[in-house]
């Protein structure tokens, strides 16, 4: 079980309100990802929901039961750091088997735990060996290693693996979505990057400034962002947002057309513009136009190879039934 | 660019260093030399530097007149019970300022500090008739409190400073592991801080050691301690630099062997910190 619910919590560093009442619930088994920019409070939340933190006032219930003046080491979560904290002086056996001795379980069924999970993850060459002589990505599945064979109501993830280099970031990622799908547990993670949001959760809490901006699955949060922040946010290459006359067209202060829901065209099309930077992926191309009369810059993505180039004017149409219509409080017009 | 340095500056370098260091031992050397000489020698002019009659007479002397054992074994049992208790108190202070520090967690470290500016002979007055008023003059316990106290600030320093090293969240972690506050500070933060707490506890044996201004104030015969084994070779009968060079490099000969084998450790120690 590992339903955690928060009630009306707020924190305070000094007289600075890092978070202002918040309400949210995440259910049994569910892979819930906060994400926002930096210092926006999400690795705070998570820190209050671990314990290692206290909260200034409101609640924490952790299986419908008030967890909120409950220690760190008894509120039945493991928690898994952006450094890793492994224990440098211990081997990955005694890494993995420190919190089940912390837990005074006997030492076989210690020993049984340690090699499950070590197993699971890959680690039985290395048991003996310290996080010294590991390279990052052991180092976080000792880390995790560490976590799960607690068994723990709710898996607490702290940016993991924002230390990791861009191929085993996205090793590990479909890893610990694994992990998920095996083990049924409650996962919070924390994260700046929203394709990390967007490609493990069930539901992403979007933060800024303390504050839940939207709450919702990927494609909620990608099809109908509440607001113009979480519609910056959510989707990459970021979404395209044009004011002025072009959006008062729609009815609105403000439009957001997504790179993706744009046509280029060399010939005819509503807007055109000038390519000033154009990015060849292979399997889709990115264009970064200018001179349109709409934004400074409006980024399309065309699937495929397409072959404009730097200085080329090009034709480009906005499906009309995605665009996002956005008022003068930035708020979503339905 | 890496700076060169040249060979010629390099063993200019070396000469100068040696020369200092040279310098720096010379009194502990000529001691050295003194107790192997015989009493008309020592205080011959010009003084002899190693064209004498070498004589282990001093030291014959010295064992038949007094108990060196004994002030030994008070000099170990004073300066490591001082060091040990001392650990033992300072460990969880440097804990709590260097991992929960409040607003004044500066401030206090710095007016601990500040109390080894004071002179000691201006706190020997109270400190003695609460020995007396205690029955703790001249007991090798009375002795453990005092130079434990009076090294504190120093291991509480040392130790903040090794602590403030070790990652924060390696602690959080064996919270969230489940470790209590015992538990975190005796199977995560100590073993990590071993190489800290070594080269405290060598520095403050080493300073308990050789502190003479207790020591000499606070015992007379029973809890004596290898400072009042030199000292009594300075008194009535006149001076004997030949004996009392003889009992000096006695005194100090276990804590140069301790230093000599325990050098490195006391660099890096003395050094932590300072580089990352």
């Amino acid at each position: 079980m590992g339903r955690i619910q928060l009630k009306s919590v707020t924190k305070s560093f000094g007289d600075v309100e890092v978070i202002p009442p918040l309400d949210l619930t995440i259910e049994d088994g569910e892979f819930t990802v906060f994400v926002g920019p930096s210092g926006c409070g999400k690795s705070t939340l998570l820190r209050l929901i671990a314990g290692l933190e206290d909260i200034t006032s409101g609640h924490i219930e952790i299986d419908g039961t008030d967890a909120t003046d409950v220690p760190p080491a008894k509120r039945g979560l493991a928690m898994v750091f952006q450094s890793y904290a492994l224990y440098p002086h211990m081997t990955v056996r005694k890494n993995i088997a420190f919190p089940l001795r912390m837990a005074k379980l006997d030492q076989a069924e210690i020993d049984k735990r340690v090699e499950g999970a070590a197993s699971v993850l890959n680690l039985t060459d290395y048991l003996d060996r310290r996080p010294g002589q590991l390279s990052g990505g052991q180092r976080q599945r000792v880390a995790i290693g560490r976590a799960i064979v607690r068994e723990p109501a709710a898996f607490l993830f702290d940016e993991p693996l924002s230390n990791l280099d861009a191929a085993l970031r996205v090793g590990m990622r479909l890893e610990i979505s694994e992990l998920h799908e095996r083990l049924a547990t409650t996962m919070i993670y924390v994260t700046h990057d929203q394709v990390e949001a967007m490609t493990m959760a069930d539901k992403i809490v979007v933060l800024q400034a303390g504050v839940i901006e939207q709450v919702g699955s990927p494609l909620e949060l990608y099809r109908t962002p509440r607001n113009l922040f979480v519609a910056g946010f959510i989707g990459s290459p970021k979404m395209n947002f044009i004011e002025g006359p072009e959006a008062a067209k729609h009815g609105a202060q403000t439009i957001g057309i997504r790179p993706e829901h744009i046509a280029v065209s060399e010939t005819e099309g509503e807007w055109s513009g000038v390519v000033s930077v154009s990015e060849h992926l292979g399997s889709d191309t990115f264009f970064h136009v200018h001179e349109t009369g709409l934004a400074e810059t409006i980024t399309v993505r065309a699937d495929g190879e397409v072959g404009f180039r730097h200085g080329d004017r090009i034709h480009l149409t906005p499906r009309q039934d995605v665009i996002h219509r956005f008022d003068a409080k930035g708020l979503r017009i339905e | 660019m890496a700076r060169t340095v040249t060979t010629r500056r390099k063993s200019l370098n070396t000469v100068l260093a040696w020369a200092v260091g040279l310098l720096i031992f010379f009194p502990i050397l000529w001691t050295i030399l003194t107790s192997f000489k015989t009493e008309a020698q020592a205080i011959a002019s010009p003084p002899l530097f190693l064209n004498f009659n070498w004589t282990l007479e001093n030291y014959a002397i010295v064992q038949e007149r007094s108990d060196y054992m004994r002030f030994l074994w008070n000099s170990v049992i004073i300066a490591g019970g001082s060091t040990i208790l001392g650990v033992i108190i300072a460990v969880p202070a440097a804990w709590a300022m260097a991992f929960v520090p409040s607003k004044r967690t500066k401030d206090i470290l710095l007016w601990m500090l500040s109390t080894k500016m004071l002179p000691a002979v201006g706190v020997l007055y109270p400190i003695y008739l609460l020995f007396i008023r205690l029955g703790l003059l001249d007991t090798r316990g009375g002795l453990v409190v005092v130079l434990m106290l009076i090294n504190l600030p120093i291991i509480v320093w040392m130790l903040y400073t090794y602590f403030r090293e070790i990652p924060g969240e390696i602690l959080e972690a064996a919270r969230m592991d489940g470790a209590t506050l015992k538990e975190e500070i005796l199977y995560v933060l100590t073993p990590m801080a071993i190489p800290g707490i070594a080269s405290t506890v060598l520095l403050n044996f080493i300073l308990a050691w050789n502190e003479a201004f207790w020591t000499l104030n606070l015992t007379a015969v029973d809890a004596a301690p290898l400072t009042a084994f030199i000292a009594s070779y300075s008194s009535p009968e006149g001076l004997f630099f030949a004996k009392l060079s003889a009992a000096s490099t006695m005194a100090i000969a276990p804590i140069l062997i301790l230093g000599w084998f325990s050098q490195k450790q006391l660099v890096r120690g003395l050094t932590f910190g300072a580089v990352k």
